[in-house]
């Protein structure tokens, strides 16, 4: 069963060198539990199209279905909303909100889905990616590989139907990023979430299901 | 709620990461300075307020030429306040055979409610303040009167059919006045010995008044009430009607405080605004962030709204408690200059500062808090994306309108309204465009310099929109600091020189035309510099446009005192350098001897005359008709000889009139008066050391004021310098961390910084001299009324001073930038 759909997704900009077509007329269908790779190089429009599919941006043309719901046809309060019921996200840098603990980080996306057991939900996850011991702890005082693991206790914690990552091991050392590739793949396949995930590393690529390659702005 | 409570989480995390600090200082210090400002202009105002009262003797005064019923005296002690009666009248007083026209006054005991009367135990002696009135059977003459009438203390003088004793010598009382109607020298007497007399006939000119004094807003009550219920014969005197000196400096000195806190006001709005748009580009990826976990816009806009709420209102709360501490305060440190105690502080400021503090907040905060809520969560993809520019109209609709509503607020007047808010608007686009060209030019300038002036310069040229603010707020404070320190202190001397030791005190009214050479050649023998005398004469109005003035209907009491009574009027060809024309001509060459008139704003006004108006007067028996040629302002509170009416050189030259002059004597020496009394026994001598006094009391009053309000707008400006630096602060960092990162030394760094500052500086005080040059002119010429020389200092400070400020200012805020190891920048610490 389809979970994330995209039909001829464009995207253009306009730049000081004139109109650019960043994503260009991309199809795509990912069945539900399937995990993602989208490899290629730099500027080659992943994020992009990332953002795209999670609904963080609109396309030019095209449409992009999202656990049964057109993306193309809510508006943005409409797709936060729909964010915060089916979507999780890692990031590069980890965009954490300095000023909340790691608790109330990981808390933060279930109390705006309007969760009750927000505590003791995000205590459990926290728990898994291995951080009982830090939950009152400010971003600041986690060093960069626990940022990121609160981050995907973040993104795991609403059980959403899609984890989006861009390059979640970007600012790691290589050490530190095999340990939080392999904790982000054991919660996926413990909580059958789909995993789109956008990377240069070509192990990482390798451990997902299926890999799509990029090429200016379009899918080979 | 999850919103509020997500809010207050986040708000007391950040308060205590010191995120919030200079928001929190921004506002604090604008609640503090305009409640502080208000408190003070609130207190010196009731004080300056009580200082007019000392002109009427009290509070208010309610006269008639009949006979007055209990009412308003029973209602104002039903009130609470305190009551005096006075009578006035005519009446020759003799001392064996020496006689001399006298104004009577006969009190009651109470009087007077406000000020002194001042005795002697000679004439123009030393002078001690009375205590009570005279007992019954005993008078007080004025000096010129017993000097006239060759009496001393215990001289007996038979007035009507009593005899009484001379206790005491008259040297002043609060009320007499000074627009030197009364030529007559007056005396005062017990009420009760009045009757004895049999002065009091049918038909006879009596003057009653009533008094009344109490507590400012019962008085404002009651002179209300007074309005409503008194009777047609019945009328309130004003203080501009017997000493428009005091009024004049009053008026300017209210003037001279609201432009004090008005500066406090903008500068506030602008460290405000500095400050909230730290706040957002702090909160922009925070927002980014909560809307990609899926914040709808509405819970974004709650969250930073109740912060801001709570934020201004907490800051608000701990700004009036500062303003209100700092006050006493200054009034303590003010104690000794203010001459006596500053009556307790009202409660209105406080909401007065509430509302300013929510005007700001509303007009300069609220707008970019808004555009906050709008930052796309693709930020959390893409750094450079922000919110979309909002329209021009929405970002500064509401500061400008919540700005020119404080200056409305303040000022209240229309034509200065309209001048502030132009110049200021004018200035901003002044200092908007400059800062515009400075980043084009400096784009220009990159391949010339070396490489820390260059990163300096390139990072003007592309932080371009934050340049430009940064350039306009710097600018912007750094002028109203000019204002407040250099102006500010131009403008005080200039005010405090406007009556200078030597300012005439004493007035010589009735100097006969054959005797005016004479008198100014005594005068001068006797130590007074260049006596000029100039032509008096009285004067009544009849007719305006060929109407008789009894016909028309006046809408104020002053109007109809101006038809009504006898006025001063001289004829001259020169314009005293105190008068300003506001409209029409003043006399030329060829206006000689035809019928035209000069007349002051006061009277143009009063009378809603317009020019060209004809005036008819019977001046001294013979009637004369005058065209309205030209309206003077008068600076009343010059102390030199000014007259409401002048007519045109030579016009009345064939007119039976008289002289009048005025000079500086000291009061102390009585020989001279006395002398001149004797010598020249038919004109009228008036000392006015008593109302130049109260006049220098409310300039310094005003003065001590703006010294405080100085104080709590310095903190504002430089909280606006401290906001203008932290707005650019964290891109900063993260540059200076990235170019050590490359490999560039901290001097290299630290250069850049510099040189980005110096010229923000150098360009900003200069543009702010110039503000302040124009702004002090303004100020003076058109507010104030009083001459402005340009100081070229404001240029040094303007420039050095700016420029070193901002340095400074700019390394302080930075400094850690340049001192922290990049890593921990760029981990975001
Ligand atoms: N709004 C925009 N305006 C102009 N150019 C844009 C815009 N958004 C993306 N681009 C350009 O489109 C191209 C694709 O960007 P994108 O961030 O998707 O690349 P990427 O494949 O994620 O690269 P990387 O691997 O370096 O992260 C880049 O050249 C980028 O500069
Ligand atoms: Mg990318």
């Amino acid at each position: 069963m389809s979970v994330l759909k995209a039909e001829s997704l464009t995207k253009k900009v306009t730049s000081p060198e004139g109109m650019l077509t960043i994503v260009n007329d991309v199809s795509l269908d990912i069945a539900a539990g399937e995990s993602v790779a989208i490899v290629g190089a730099s500027g080659a429009g992943k994020s992009t199209l990332l953002a795209l599919l999670a609904g963080l941006d609109s396309p030019t043309s095209g449409r992009v279905t999202l656990a049964g719901a057109d993306l193309t046809a809510l508006d943005e309060d409409g797709r936060a909303r729909l964010r915060a019921e089916r979507v999780g996200f890692v990031f590069q840098s980890f965009h954490l909100v300095p000023s909340l603990t790691a608790l109330e980080n990981v808390m933060l996306p279930l109390e705006l889905a309007g969760r009750r057991d927000a505590r003791a939900a995000a205590q459990e996850t926290l728990g898994r990616v291995g951080l009982a011991q830090r939950t009152g702890h400010y971003p600041r005082q986690l060093s960069g590989g626990e940022q990121q693991r609160v981050a995907l206790a973040r993104a795991f914690v609403t059980r959403p139907a899609v984890l989006f990552a861009d390059e979640p091991t970007g600012n790691l050392d290589t050490n530190t990023g095999e340990k939080i590739v392999s904790l982000l793949f054991d919660l996926n396949s413990q909580s059958l979430t789909t995993l789109v995930l956008v990377t240069h590393d070509r192990a990482v690529a390798a451990r997902c299901g299926r890999l799509l390659q990029m090429d200016s702005g379009m899918l080979k | 709620m999850k919103a509020l409570a997500l809010a207050m989480r986040m708000l007391m995390r950040e308060w205590k990461s010191g995120e919030l600090g200079v928001l929190v200082l921004a506002i604090t210090v604008a609640v503090s300075a305009l409640t502080g400002v208000g408190f003070l202009v609130d207190r010196i105002g009731i004080a300056v307020d009580n200082q007019a009262g000392e002109v009427l003797a009290a509070d208010v005064v309610l006269e008639s030429g009949q006979v007055m019923d209990d009412k308003a005296v029973d209602e104002a002690k039903r009130r609470g306040l305190r009551t005096a009666r006075k009578t006035g009248l005519f009446s020759v007083v003799f001392n064996g055979d020496a006689s001399q026209l006298s104004s009577l006054r006969a009190v009651s005991a109470e009087y007077p409610l406000r000020g002194q009367v001042k005795l002697s135990d000679q004439p123009f002696g030393n002078p001690e303040f009375a205590t009570g009135i005279p007992a019954r059977g005993e008078v007080w003459p004025e000096s010129r009167l017993a000097a006239a009438l060759g009496a001393n203390v215990g001289t007996q003088l038979n007035i009507g059919a009593s005899t009484f004793r001379v206790s005491r010598i008259l040297i002043s009382r609060p009320d007499q006045g000074a627009t030197f109607l009364e030529l007559a020298p007056s005396l005062v007497m017990n009420e009760e010995d009045l009757p004895a007399t049999d002065l009091i006939q049918p038909g006879s000119r009596l003057r009653r008044a009533q008094l009344f004094a109490g507590e400012r807003s019962e008085i404002a009550d009651f002179k209300k009430w007074l309005e409503t219920n008194k009777k047609p014969n019945e009328e309130i005197e004003d203080v501009e009607d017997s000493a428009p000196q005091i009024k004049s400096a009053i008026d300017r000195s209210a003037r001279f405080l609201r432009i004090a806190s008005l500066v406090a006001v903008l500068l506030c709005a602008i460290a405000v605004a500095m400050a909230a748009r730290r706040y957002v580009q702090r909160h922009l990826d925070s927002v980014a962030l909560l809307k990609t976990l899926g914040a709808t816009r509405g819970f974004v806009l709650t969250v930073s709204l109740s912060q801001l709420v709570v934020i201004g209102l907490s800051a608000a709360i701990l700004g009036s408690l500062i303003g209100f501490v700092t006050q006493s305060w200054l009034v303590q440190l003010l104690s000794g200059w203010l001459r006596g105690d500053l009556p307790p502080p009202g409660l209105a400021p406080l909401g007065v500062g509430f509302l300013t503090a929510i005007a700001v907040l509303g007009g300069c905060a609220l707008p970019p808090l808004l555009q906050l809520s709008r930052t796309p969560a693709l930020r959390v993809l893409r750094r450079d994306v922000g919110p979309p520019p909002p329209m021009v109209i929405l970002a500064f609709g509401p500061a400008v309108l919540a700005i020119a509503f404080l200056i409305w607020w303040v000022m209240r007047d229309v034509k200065v309204f309209a001048a502030f808010t132009v110049g200021l608007a004018a200035f901003v686009l002044v200092v908007a465009v400059a800062g515009w060209l400075l980043v084009k030019l400096t784009t220009r300038l990159r391949g010339g310099v070396g490489v820390s002036w260059r990163y300096g310069i390139a990072n003007l040229g592309r932080r371009r929109t934050e340049s430009i603010v940064q350039l306009s707020a710097f600018a912007l404070g750094i002028m109203m600091l000019l204002v407040l320190t250099v102006v500010r202190n131009d403008l005080l001397g200039d005010w405090r020189r406007s009556l200078p030791a030597d300012t005439p005190n004493f007035f010589f009214i009735n100097i006969p035309s054959d005797e005016s050479r004479e008198f100014a050649t005594f005068l001068e023998e006797r130590g007074a510099e260049e006596v000029r005398v100039r032509p008096m004469v009285r004067a009544r109005m009849t007719h305006i446009n060929g109407k008789a003035v009894e016909d028309i209907q006046f809408e104020t009491q002053r109007g109809r005192g101006f038809a009504n009574r006898d006025q001063n009027i001289t004829w001259s060809g020169e314009l005293n350098r105190d008068n300003e024309i506001t409209a029409g001509k003043w006399f030329s060459a060829e206006d000689a001897g035809k019928p035209l008139v000069s007349v002051s704003t006061e009277y143009f006004e009063e009378l809603k005359l317009k020019l060209g108006d004809t005036l008819t007067f019977d001046v001294a028996g013979e009637t004369q008709t005058a065209a309205v040629s030209s309206v003077r302002k008068v600076k009343w509170d010059s102390f030199q000889p000014n007259f409401f009416l002048i007519f045109a050189p030579g016009l009345l030259d064939g007119t039976q009139g008289t002289y009048m002059t005025a000079v500086h004597m000291d009061a102390r020496n009585p020989k001279t008066i006395g002398d001149l009394v004797r010598r020249f026994p038919s004109v009228s001598v008036f000392n006015v050391d008593d109302l130049l006094a109260q006049v220098r009391s409310v300039i310094d009053k005003a003065l001590a004021a703006v010294q405080s309000v100085f104080l709590f707008t310095l903190m504002a400006g430089l909280v606006v310098l401290i906001a203008a630096v932290q707005a650019s602060r964290d891109e900063r960092r993260y540059e200076s961390a990235m170019l050590r990162t490359l490999g560039a030394r901290r001097g290299t760094v630290l250069k850049g910084l510099l040189s980005e500052f110096a010229m923000l500086g150098v360009l900003s005080g200069t543009l702010a001299a110039t503000g302040a040059s124009i702004a002090g002119m303004y100020i003076a010429r058109k507010v104030l009324q009083i001459p402005y020389e340009f100081d070229p200092w404001v240029w040094f400070y303007g420039l050095v001073g700016g420029g070193l400020l901002v340095c400074v200012a700019g390394w302080l805020a930075t400094r850690s930038v340049v001192n922290q190891p990049p890593l921990l920048t760029l981990r975001g610490a």
